[in-house]
């Protein structure tokens, strides 16, 4: 091959920051999510007692339990964004938040009376509830593929379906802000599915729209 | 092998750090490497190997920054590879792992080829004598006997299986002359 190439290849050559891929997918979700708080903003809305909220462990809870899957779906992206990285090490962590939400919404479920348990299940919205966590959840997923597709992922199905998570805890974070269902029950049963929904499709579309050449 | 992934390794990272010159010595010893390892997989269609060599070298430069200091260089690389060889396979309608579906194709290569050794046959005998192309003809071609050949050309049996035996032993020889060439 000509050595031309090479040298094109070495001319200014600057240094690489340790810190690329993880930049490159925080820039991407971090578009996608300020794009859905405005559209919850515009569409929905705030909850109009989130003053008072602020201050019950239940609203923090929420947050922070769709957090914990943008977070730890979000460093297991950051491994399989490179060729050879390995994302099952993190994961597996994802069991503690769901394990520890599920272990809550049981506790509560079998501290009410029998037949107010389908209620607190199911809530006002169980419905509607995986649907607009969804929706919240598309523009930080376009955002993180666009992320990928300037990195390097080799297995792009999991790197779809974990994109997907990543996404999913996103859009439920910013569906929670609007959210007025506060039994855990509700949270562990329908924020999950929809999180999950959301990591289908990114397994779904991941071949299709990770490809880079 | 360990000793390459080392070397291999501390370019590498001193190419991220920015040394220009590292990084061109690391380029050329992956550039025969991915000579290697595209020529053992595409043996058939060896004018591609070139192409993938450069695009390769070429994702390896635009995603170095993909690169983690903890990873196995030869790895991450070897991914890279890979990743654009399953990729020239896809786009060629061809999957490194054979499904039902792909056996339609194969039966359609392999027919082209043999119509291919078909032509280089036909090119071969015409350069024999003709005495002894309408030999090879009868007997290998249109499958007549020894004994209906020696009967037509009034000739004994023996004579004609020598003629033939000779007559094959040249054509063979022309392919591997052939092979060579190429």
């Amino acid at each position: 091959m000509k050595s031309d190439f090479l040298q094109t290849l070495s001319m200014d050559l600057g240094p690489v920051s340790r810190w690329f891929v993880a930049r490159r997918l925080l820039v991407g979700i971090s578009g996608g999510v300020v794009i859905s708080a405005v559209l919850m903003l515009l569409l929905l809305g705030v909850r109009p007692d989130v003053w008072r909220m602020v201050g019950a462990g239940v609203f923090w809870l929420k947050q922070a339990y769709a957090l914990a899957f943008t977070v730890i779906a979000g460093l297991s992206a950051e491994r399989l964004a490179r060729p050879s990285g390995d994302g099952r090490r993190w994961i597996i962590w994802l069991l503690v938040p769901f394990v520890f939400v599920l272990g809550v919404a049981s506790l509560q479920l079998a501290n009410v009376a029998p037949d107010s348990r389908v209620p607190m299940l199911m809530g006002q919205s169980a419905s509607l509830c995986p649907w607009q966590v969804l929706f919240f959840a598309i523009p930080p997923l376009v955002g993180l593929v666009w992320a990928m597709r300037g990195l390097a992922p080799t297995r792009l199905r999991e790197a779809g379906a974990v994109i997907g998570l990543a996404a999913g805890g996103a859009g439920a974070f910013i569906y929670a802000l609007h959210c007025t269902e506060d039994a855990v029950p509700f949270l562990a049963a329908w924020y999950t599915v929809g999180i999950l929904t959301c990591a289908l499709l990114g397994w779904a579309v991941g071949p299709l729209l990770l490809r880079w050449r | 092998m360990e000793a390459t992934e080392a070397n291999l390794k501390a370019l590498m990272i001193a190419a991220l750090d920015g040394d220009s010159a590292a990084y061109r010595v690391l380029l050329e010893m992956l550039q025969t490497r991915l000579q290697l390892f595209f020529q053992r997989r595409l043996s058939r269609e060896l004018d591609a190997v070139d192409d993938l060599v450069q695009e390769t070298m070429l994702a390896i430069h635009t995603r170095r920054g993909t690169y983690d200091r903890s990873l196995m260089f030869t790895a991450w690389s070897f991914a890279i590879a890979r990743y654009k060889l399953v990729d020239h396979f896809r786009r060629n309608g061809r999957k490194p792992t054979m499904s039902l579906d792909e056996a339609g194709f194969l039966f359609v290569n392999d027919e082209s080829a043999s119509v291919d050794a078909r032509h280089d046959i036909d090119r071969a005998i015409g350069r024999l004598p003709a005495a002894t192309q309408a030999l090879i003809r009868d007997i290998k071609l249109r499958e007549l006997s020894i004994s209906e050949v020696a009967k037509a050309r009034g000739a004994s049996e023996a004579a004609v299986r020598v003629a033939l035996h000779r007559a094959m032993k040249k054509l063979g020889s022309q392919f591997k002359g052939n092979r060579v060439e190429k």
